[in-house]
């Protein structure tokens, strides 16, 4: 079927007069909180963009900070984190800065992108090691959801990823995207280096 | 339109099976009044959501913390989200009490839950029919698979389901359409199982209701592989009341449609033992209507038909309409799930899949069928998939930074997993009934749930772990795990049974035509019949058992009998 007629066929296929007012059940959702409301200060966003940098750095294709990821992330932990997540979030962000300070004299910010990176990979390393001591349960979002909370860097790096890989720029540039495929291929050729599939959410 | 208007029928709900209701009815030349209780949603214009990536929502889809509060059900499980926001019932509008925890999730609004179900469409068998009389469980089904086969057929042409022949008595054909394929992997651990189990144990592609074909008389497009299916199909691609239905009963010029409707209670005539009408409650303005009709088909969902049944003709009988049976409320079941098995799959790595198939495989039912014999009663059947791992697998070992990047950015390793969906017997000690303490918006009185699942469940969830995790060993799958991530009654979305059908008015609330024993001109023809539950999905039975009951219905209008 053409395109042309496809989209006669979908213009067409509407439902039924009816009584009573039309209202929408699938709801706009109102907005995520402004960045300024969200109570982090500006050295709040300066550390963990820096955090999201690290973890996800511009590379051949656009990063974290491109994606707009660390705005995008903190006005998410606000809204939908529980206070205990969000707490230990926060708990976070104090402890990477007074590391830093004690290890380099110098706020996490301030670091060259080499040493942010071999810095904030001694502290994945212990987040890996403290999960794997403290918490049960199996892939990245099992550890968030379980009772108890995992290493607060690990719910930096999920909430990272999260926000990247389902930012326009994340899933469309970095990740292969597609809207309507049209079809469904079981046996797909794959070679090294094609990228995953945007996740739907 | 007219308040006051008569119609020859009147239709309770717009989900599959009143959707049903109303095209046979108004194509059969009868005057239809289509009552929903919520919004409505009009085909592709309220799918607003239909064409959104995950940037588009303010939490890329997530429920925030307001949404989780307010929502103290729709949070145990998916329906919370951004993405269908709006189209679940809201427990703040529409509490519920839980002696028992029941996870009731509902769709107030045209269409209702057809346009958020799973989809997967499979017949009863001839045991499904037979069970509950052979080992004398609850009541018999005063109907066998010969009178429903015809009617299955003829819901399915309609419908459209694909799906692959199999010739299996345990999952009868349907009428189908070309099938979805497995995958990959999938074909190759059906073929290893088939093997490994002596051809007695079977791994197909998952019966689905959507278009594999599309079709222009019906304005539907084929599926297009995007998985959205809970934010409306704006191709009509798989079934629901707008996609398919609806337009049908709407082309008649029979139908009216009246959203905002919440039907309070049938008008019961003692004289004539016949219901005469409904009264409406109008969820806007609060005013209050009569609808007269001389047939009301009753498809509010299991527990709300039942609820409405409760509500009518209280001054004959206390406990409502269909009461007398003491059956009314009763064996309420759902499917028990969410215990399974999962696996690595070694190689492949040439391999991956493009598209998002929205359905997956299934094994059907093997346990107490044929020679096999296990120390439960029923069983169970399997649906899951074959896939590359994506971008929130364990990253643990993967560092931070670009090595993260690389490594996290390509399709990991291919996992497969299936969940069993296991059969509840239908227990009269689990049920639900009216609490006037709590009140919903509109001053009515609300469902109190005391149901659980009980040993021949317990039993059989073991097996439901046990069997998937033995058939992935053996058809090669490694690192193999089996999961109970627990379950309460109501999370399968399969409500079943509180006004079932039987042979007898004293111990069943409908007959083996969905007629009330004590109103014949009041059908039930949604989950709320169910005289058991099967382990498969449920909504194509609904489907045919309401085309078969408004068929008859109208030859009993035709004959003068109701």
């Amino acid at each position: 079927m053409n395109r042309r007629k496809l989209l006669k066929m979908i213009a067409a296929a509407t439902g039924a007069s009816l009584v009573g007012a039309d209202a929408m059940a699938y709801v706009e959702m109102p907005a995520a909180t402004p960045l300024e409301k969200t109570g982090f200060s500006k050295d709040d966003y300066v550390l963990w963009e820096a955090v999201c940098d690290t973890i996800i750095p511009r590379t051949d294709t656009p990063g974290a900070v491109d994606a707009g990821t660390p705005a995008f992330t903190l006005r998410f932990v606000t809204d939908c984190y529980d206070n205990n997540q969000l707490a230990h979030f926060k708990v976070g962000l104090v402890d990477l800065e007074k590391r830093s300070q004690q290890q380099f004299g110098e706020s996490v910010a301030a670091l060259s992108a080499e040493q942010r990176h071999d810095f904030l990979s001694v502290v994945n390393n212990e987040a890996n090691a403290f999960n794997s001591s403290e918490t049960a349960g199996q892939g990245a979002w099992a550890v968030v959801t379980s009772k108890g909370l995992p290493h607060y860097f690990t719910l930096m790096k999920q909430i990272t990823l999260f926000g990247f890989f389902t930012s326009e720029l994340g899933a469309t540039k970095v990740l292969r995207y597609v809207s309507v495929p049209g079809r469904y291929d079981g046996d797909f050729a794959y070679k090294k280096g094609d990228r995953a599939w945007a996740p739907e959410f | 339109m007219s308040d006051n208007y008569t119609y020859d029928a009147i239709v309770v709900g717009s989900g599959i099976s009143g959707g049903w209701a109303a095209k046979e009815l108004t194509e059969k030349g009868l005057k239809v009044l289509m009552l929903e209780r919520g919004k409505n949603i009009e085909h592709v214009k309220d799918y607003i959501n239909a064409h959104k990536g995950p940037w588009e929502y303010p939490h890329h889809g997530r429920p925030t913390r307001e949404m989780k509060e307010n929502e103290p059900v729709l949070r145990r499980d998916y329906p919370l989200n951004e993405r269908t926001w709006g189209t679940w019932a809201s427990h703040q509008e529409s509490p519920y009490v839980e002696k028992e925890r029941f996870d009731w999730y509902r769709a107030y609004n045209v269409g209702g839950r057809s346009l958020l179900w799973g989809r997967q469409s499979y017949r009863l068998n001839r045991e499904d029919f037979m069970a509950n009389g052979k080992e004398g469980v609850g009541t018999d089904w005063p109907i066998r698979y010969e009178d429903l086969a015809d009617w299955y057929s003829y819901v399915e042409k309609f419908a459209g389901i694909s799906g692959s022949h199999e010739g299996l008595d345990v999952i009868p054909d349907s009428e189908f359409l070309p099938p979805m394929p497995l995958n990959v992997v999938e074909k190759d651990i059906a073929a290893r199982i088939k093997k490994a189990y002596g051809g007695t144990r079977h791994l197909v592609i998952g019966r689905t209701a959507h278009l594999t074909e599309s079709r222009p008389e019906q304005n539907r497009v084929q599926c297009q592989y995007r998985a959205r299916c809970w934010l409306g199909c704006p191709y009509g691609g798989y079934f629901s009341t707008q996609s398919a239905t609806l337009p049908a009963a709407m082309a008649t010029g029979n139908l009216t449609l009246r959203p905002f409707s919440i039907v309070k209670e049938l008008i019961y005539d003692k004289d004539t033992k016949r219901v005469t009408g409904v009264e409406v409650l109008d969820a806007e303005t609060n005013q209050t209507y009569v609808f007269k009709s001389k047939i009301v088909f009753l498809n509010a969902s299991a527990l709300n038909s039942t609820w409405v049944l409760m509500n009518s003709a209280n001054d004959i009988w206390e406990g409502g309409l269909g009461s007398s049976s003491g059956e009314l409320g009763h064996n309420l079941m759902d499917h028990h799930f969410r215990v399974g098995a999962a696996g690595e799959i070694e190689g492949y790595e040439d391999k991956y899949t493009y598209g998002r198939r929205p359905t997956g495989f299934y094994v059907p039912r093997f346990v107490n069928w044929g020679d096999d014999k296990r120390d439960y009663l029923r069983g169970f059947g399997y649906q899951g998939s074959a896939n590359r791992q994506g971008v929130y697998r364990d990253n643990a070992e993967m560092g931070i930074g670009a090595e993260l990047k690389d490594a996290i950015t390509e399709p990991g390793p291919w996992r497969i997993s299936a969940t069993a969906f296991g059969e509840v017997l239908p227990d009269h000690r689990n049920r639900v009934y009216l609490n006037s303490e709590v009140k919903d918006k509109w001053g009515l009185p609300v469902l109190e749930f005391d149901a659980k699942i009980r040993e021949n469940e317990y039993k059989m969830r073991k097996d439901m772990a046990n069997e998937m995790a033995e058939m992935f060993e053996r058809s090669g799958v490694k690192n193999v795990t089996t999961y109970d991530n627990d379950y309460a009654l109501g999370m399968g979305i399969h409500e079943m049974g509180t006004a079932r059908m039987g042979r007898d008015p004293k111990s069943s609330v409908l007959n083996a035509h969905n007629q009330v024993w004590d109103a014949p001109n009041v059908f039930v023809t949604d989950g709320a019949a169910m005289t058991s539950a099967s382990c498969v999905n449920p909504s194509l039975t609904y489907m045919a058992l309401t085309a078969r009951a408004a068929d008859f219905a109208v030859e009993e209008l035709k004959r003068g009998n109701i």
